[in-house]
């Protein structure tokens, strides 16, 4: 129905008014029928499994790493005082000035696009565990340790749960990260995933292919996002009592 | 009869370094029997919650030592469990969870930490809420999972920091009752740290009352009633009374500190007031 509507818009913009160029702009149908077909051919699946494959393998590999530095971060003072401004430095830079770096050392093949993925979600996930922890009610750090909490204990009763809210915002953030780091190193690298169909989607000038993938990529990070970093966010925040 | 407990001794405590150090406590000493129950009163500022947490290990004197049993504390350990003002608990655990914890750091099984827990909760009368979530519940109930939370951990005294100062006034008169009826049946020590003479007045076996910067022990009252105590009660008043009039030049201290220097407390208008002259026909 929405996209008739949408159709219609389309054709009276394309070729009653002729305001709109169909070269430029994709009719809502065509591009319709292009994800069916796509789907059809099987082509889309092994690209969004190949896509979610390395999106996967990345971004474990910098939660696993960016954690470890965070606590690292905020258990030696000396780290925190002379990384973190290039930390934050990094963490704005974009993930595609990370592609020609990770070319050259891992030349043009999985590991690039993976190491992509993991630098640019890394740099979030690090200042999150960090700030996080910093922001840690000292109350409950105080109530823990007259209750006989230490070391290992005191972090795993009590500062990683009270810093999660904050660590999971980060985590969030680190995919979306993670998300673009995909993309941009599919476009440049890869034979196969949904940056290399966009990709040859311009090389073709096929508008419709852009927009298909675009559109899938769209409602494959919206539902990532809301089924899964939705409910976790959902079942903590109703633990505390924040909704 | 002298069974000393828990010793403070020249403690004194001052924040900042060099010549403009302020003295927050200056050579505090106190003795505490086993199974006493010990009110802290003062003005605002007058390092009463400094002490508490130093005696708690959660801060450090600059000299003096606490002395729990016989041997010097140092660190916050579950030998002296404290309640504090804000509730203190983990919002991201069960009611019952919270009251388990100190046990749990301590390794006691599963079961027997359930067990435990429940009977801690039975004394706060909060059994039916054993699993809802710190924010389901009011200030007082907070505050009485922190009570039993405290007492899980079956420390040797228990420091408890205005515990009820943020509570509405008939909640808190409720849990002082509570905090009564708790004590005299697990006959625990405590130190008791509050701003409210009658609450002090009502729970303790002793009150001391602090004056202000520096902070020292201005005097000590025995409270010799018999109990539940009632804040409305004439005896209470008598000492709620006597206690004032100790404080009320250290208030004073206080106010002149915060106000301009022609702030003065208004003299007693009662007798001055023609309307209210009730000796006269006599």
């Amino acid at each position: 129905m929405l996209i008739a509507i949408l159709e219609l818009v389309y054709k009276i913009n394309t070729e009653i008014i002729k305001i709109w160029n169909a070269n430029i702009i994709p009719s809502p149908i065509s591009v319709f029928i292009l994800i069916i077909r796509l789907f059809e051919t099987k082509m889309l699946i092994y690209a969004i499994l190949s896509s979610m494959r390395r999106l996967v393998i990345g971004y474990l590999i910098s939660v696993v790493i960016g954690s470890i530095i965070g606590f690292l971060m905020i258990h030696f003072k000396y780290i925190e005082e002379n990384f973190s401004s290039l930390i934050l430095g990094l963490q704005t830079l974009p993930n595609l000035a990370w592609v020609p770096f990770s070319i050259l050392w891992f030349g043009y093949n999985e590991s690039t696009i993976i190491f992509v993925i993991a630098i640019g979600s890394i740099f979030s996930i690090i200042l999150a565990v960090d700030s996080g922890i910093k922001n840690v009610n000292p109350i409950y750090l105080k109530a823990a340790k007259t209750m006989g909490a230490k070391g290992y204990k005191l972090y795993s009763n009590v500062i990683i749960p009270a810093a999660l809210p904050n660590i999971i915002a980060g985590l969030k953030e680190g995919w979306s990260f993670a998300w673009r780091g995909l993309i941009s190193g599919e476009m440049l690298v890869s034979a196969t995933g949904l940056g290399q169909i966009l990709s040859k989607g311009k090389d073709a000038s096929n508008i419709s292919q852009v927009v298909a993938v675009m559109l899938i990529i769209l409602s494959l990070g919206l539902v990532i996002d809301k089924f899964v970093f939705g409910r976790i966010e959902k079942s903590i925040r109703c633990r505390w009592g924040l909704m | 009869m002298f069974n000393l407990f828990l010793i403070i001794q020249n403690i004194s405590k001052s924040f900042g370094f060099n010549s403009k150090a302020n003295l927050v406590l200056d050579n505090v000493n106190l003795l505490i029997d086993k199974g006493e129950f010990v009110c802290l009163v003062g003005p605002s500022g007058c390092g009463k919650s400094t002490l508490l947490n130093i005696i708690a290990g959660l801060e450090s004197a600059s000299c003096g030592r606490i002395i729990l049993n016989g041997s010097a504390v140092r660190d916050a350990g579950i030998d002296r469990a404290v309640v504090f003002q804000e509730s203190a608990l983990f919002p991201w655990l069960t009611v019952i969870d919270n009251v388990e914890f100190g046990m749990k750091m301590a390794g006691i099984k599963k079961e027997e930490r359930k067990r435990r827990a429940m009977e801690y909760l039975k004394m706060v009368h909060l059994t039916k809420f054993k699993d809802s979530y710190i924010h389901q519940l009011s200030g007082g109930m907070r505050q009485r999972v922190a009570l039993a939370r405290a007492l899980a951990i079956d420390s040797q005294v228990l420091l408890m920091d205005e515990p009820f100062s943020a509570l509405d006034s008939q909640t808190r008169g409720i849990l002082q009752l509570e905090l009564q009826r708790i004590w005299m049946e697990t006959k625990k020590t405590i130190v008791f740290v509050t701003h409210n003479i009658e609450e002090a007045v009502v729970l303790a076996d002793r009150v001391v009352v602090m004056s202000t910067n520096p902070g020292r022990v201005k005097k000590e009252f025995k409270i010799e009633l018999s109990r539940p105590r009632k804040p409305e009660s004439p005896d209470v008043n008598y000492y709620v009374r006597k206690i004032m009039d100790e404080l009320r030049e250290e208030v004073e201290k206080v106010a002149k500190a915060e106000y301009d220097g022609d702030w003065s407390v208004e003299k007693d208008l009662f007798l001055s007031n023609v309307d209210s002259n009730i000796g006269i026909g006599l």
